[in-house]
């Protein structure tokens, strides 16, 4: 779905992306994840063109990316970021169907397409009418990605979704999404820094370091056949939760 | 950004349109056939506006009086200009003063100074009708205890007491026929000298705050405040003969007119002048009321105005501020929201609107109206213009600080929906910055209704009015009737606009400022 042709974004002298070639496969989710600052919420932004490339090609469905079509682009993706994504003047219902009501949907096909979503996220439907400042931070997440997938998108782009949630709701979240990601069999990219988490709902891990990829495959692979020393301290560090994801599957 | 561009034009046209309304609605041009009288901003000049508005209503002809439209540059440059058609001017501030260019000869006979004023008139289109009858000359005046104390009895013992605290009105201190001449004809030593409001003066001396001011001798006040008028012992000042001054293209078209103005050729001596300047003053009649009153009794014409009432007075200057504001502050919130948008999406632009507009704010209220006058004249217009750029700085800042508030995050999650430009600004922009934006607007309206008032320097009217009379007359009470007033319309509006927030704000980003 996704190809990364030898990128790279450089911040003055540092390099946040360094020489990255990707394939994204369809219909499969992918997770990206290393420790802070690895490059991995560039390189999810570089895919749905927030940030452009300063060298190097990034193709969507064999198309490359460019200022001309970026906008149509965004429209075959959906995008959710850890907090703060919601506009807080608009209802949630608002804020899932804007985009609906920008390309003149009609009602007769806004509603049945908010219900069906509403009961994919499992959100409340007397909750629409409420503004983010009145939902909780997990609820919040559910408008975010009923947002992301009200236009249908053939790839679903998430940035750390979880990240600002309490341990409870996380894990009820991350049971959620893996049925979500199941169920509507899209393309999948979601960046998180936690090992567990990704191996959870993705079925190819891209662990990155310093702007470059070390090991891309599955979670078994890096427990057994890691790629150079700092997958092994990696996935060592977060050994803990590991165990944890073992005991539940 | 063309749709912007166009947006912008598009309301500046509307603007134009709204302003050129008001004008019509206002009197910025007047119907034809209807003479329009002038009057300076001080008593006498208003009672003299009167007797000459009087005197044309007495021929059946339609006339306006502009009252107290300002200084003498001012209303002289309306005559010229052909906003007014009369008024009445003194030699001296005409020789010395308005044509000081020409280097007519005072010292001359009268009857040739009058002359070469009469064709250096001609080349502004103006013609010189003739004498109203009495001088009002300067004087220097000292309250008469404290003038027995030092011995003052002429302007040249003055020369002894440098200590002496001198209040002149703004024009005398300013006038080369004035302070600076008077200071340097008879060498007078005194530092603490300062520029106030003529009748502000003479309460200065009544409260012993100062010891010398200018008078003019057919002041009311020289009684009242009980002073000494200095004698003028080495001659520097000269003859200030009030003569009526009108333009010379109103002979073909109205001579009726002209004849009409004439019959206050001659009409009023000394006496008779600082008898209506009292009247006025001292007993707190109307200048309608004093002039009327001469009229019946010299020229036996009966046309007693009926005086308004308090309801009504208040009723216009209501009607004439809310007009000031109301449309200053609809053209202002029209380009400034705009402007703010542009200086928020272009940072180059955004600076130099910023402090374009930041630098029309540092100018005095009062000055803006000045510059205003070469441009849009006299009365309501200038006073548009100037409130209205008043009231662009806050908005501007306010829409401009409102959309570069906007959270990173919620632009980008705008962006990564793939919403166009235009509808990101209406939708997502526009609405969040919208309580800022409000804050901005309500803080220029609370500003406005505050420098509307002084657009009755200008002749615009409005609540300025009583209060520019309360000084004039020192009449406390008048200037509460325009002053309480404002204070309650500022008041208002700031109520006014914190409604329009509770309805236009949605509940979810309600009671904050900023929209991040």
């Amino acid at each position: 779905m996704f190809q990364l042709d030898r990128i790279t974004k450089c911040y003055g002298s540092t390099a946040a992306l360094d020489a990255v070639t990707l394939t994204v496969e369809p219909g499969r989710t992918t997770a990206l994840i290393g420790p802070s600052g690895c490059g991995k919420s560039t390189l999810l932004r570089m895919l749905i063109g927030l940030i452009e490339p300063d060298s190097g090609r990034v193709l969507f469905d064999g198309e490359a990316l460019h200022p001309g079509n970026v906008r149509a682009v965004r429209r075959r993706m959906g995008y959710v970021i850890q907090q703060g994504g919601l506009f807080p003047h608009m209802t949630a219902r608002e804020n899932v169907t804007l985009m609906a009501s920008q390309l003149g949907w009609r009602p007769e096909r806004i509603e049945p397409r908010l219900a069906e979503l509403a009961e994919l996220t499992h959100f409340p439907l007397d909750g629409l009418d409420r503004y983010p400042l009145e939902l909780s931070g997990g609820q919040n997440q559910r408008v975010s990605l009923m947002r992301a997938l009200m236009l249908d998108p053939e790839v679903l782009l998430l940035d750390e979704p979880l990240g600002a949630l309490d341990p409870m709701i996380r894990y009820e979240l991350q049971e959620d999404l893996k049925q979500v990601f199941a169920a509507l069999g899209k393309t999948v990219v979601i960046v998180t820094h936690d090992l567990a988490e990704a191996g959870f709902l993705a079925q190819t891990i891209v662990l990155m370091r310093a702007g470059r990829v070390v090991q891309a495959g599955s979670l078994s692979d890096m427990v057994t056949a890691p790629a150079e020393p700092f997958v092994e301290q990696f996935v060592r560090a977060q050994r803990s939760h590991l165990d944890a994801f073992g005991d539940k599957s | 950004m063309i749709i912007v561009s166009r947006f912008v034009a598009r309301l500046l046209t509307a603007v134009l349109l709204a302003g050129m309304v008001a004008c019509l609605a206002s009197g910025c041009t007047r119907t034809d056939g209807e003479v329009s009288i002038g009057s300076k901003k001080f008593t006498e000049g208003i009672v003299l506006g009167e007797v000459l508005t009087a005197l044309v209503a007495d021929a059946d002809i339609p006339v306006r009086h502009r009252r107290a439209l300002g200084g003498t540059r001012i209303v002289y440059n309306a005559l010229a200009n052909g906003e007014i058609d009369a008024y009445i001017e003194y030699s001296g501030t005409l020789i010395h003063e308005v044509l000081a260019d020409a280097g007519l000869d005072a010292a001359a006979d009268p009857a040739t100074v009058r002359e070469q004023l009469a064709a250096r008139l001609a080349e502004d289109g103006i013609r010189l009708g003739g004498a109203i009858g009495f001088e009002n000359n300067f004087a220097l005046g000292v309250p008469k205890p404290r003038a027995t104390e030092l011995g003052l009895a002429r302007i040249s013992d003055l020369r002894a007491h440098p200590d002496l605290r001198l209040r002149f009105g703004n024009e005398f201190m300013d006038r080369a026929d004035g302070w600076p001449g008077l200071r340097d004809f008879y060498a007078l030593p005194q530092r603490d000298v300062r520029g106030v409001e003529h009748e502000l003066a003479y309460r200065a001396l009544g409260s012993g705050d100062a010891d010398v001011t200018e008078l003019y001798t057919t002041d009311a006040e020289i009684a009242y405040y009980d002073l000494r008028t200095l004698d003028d012992d080495w001659r520097y000042f000269r003859r200030y003969d009030a003569l009526l001054l009108y333009r010379i293209d109103l002979e073909q078209r109205q001579p009726e007119a002209v004849a009409a103005l004439k019959r206050s050729v001659g009409l009023i001596d000394a006496p008779r002048m600082i008898a209506m300047n009292a009247g006025v003053k001292i007993d707190g009649r109307s200048e309608a009321d004093v002039a009327s009153e001469l009229l019946r009794v010299e020229l036996g014409i009966d046309r007693t105005p009926p005086p308004d009432g308090f309801i009504t007075r208040l009723l216009r200057h209501t009607w004439q501020h809310a007009v000031l504001v109301g449309i200053s502050l609809t053209a202002a919130v029209l380009v400034a929201v705009p402007l703010g948008i542009v200086a928020a999406h272009r940072r180059r632009i955004g600076h130099l609107v910023l402090a374009t507009v930041g630098i029309a704010q540092t100018i005095p209220a009062l000055a803006l109206l000045v510059f205003m006058i070469p441009l849009f004249g006299i009365g309501a217009g200038p006073a548009l213009v100037a409130l209205f750029l008043y009231s662009l700085l806050p908005i501007v800042r306010n829409t401009h600080a409102g959309i570069t508030g906007i959270s990173a995050l919620l632009l980008e999650s705008a962006e990564a929906l793939g919403l166009p430009p235009g509808a990101r600004l209406r939708r997502i922009e526009l609405p969040l910055a919208m309580p800022t934006v409000l804050a901005g607007i309500k803080t220029a309206a609370v500003i406005n209704v505050g420098a509307a008032t002084l657009g009755a320097l200008i002749g615009a009217g409005g609540y300025g009015q009583p209060i520019l009379a309360g000084i004039r007359l020192d009449d406390t009470a008048l200037i509460l009737e325009g002053a309480v007033p404002a204070a309650l319309f500022a008041l208002a509006a700031s109520w006014l606009f914190e409604r329009a927030e509770q309805a236009v704000v949605p509940r979810g980003i309600r009671g904050r400022v900023g929209g991040g």
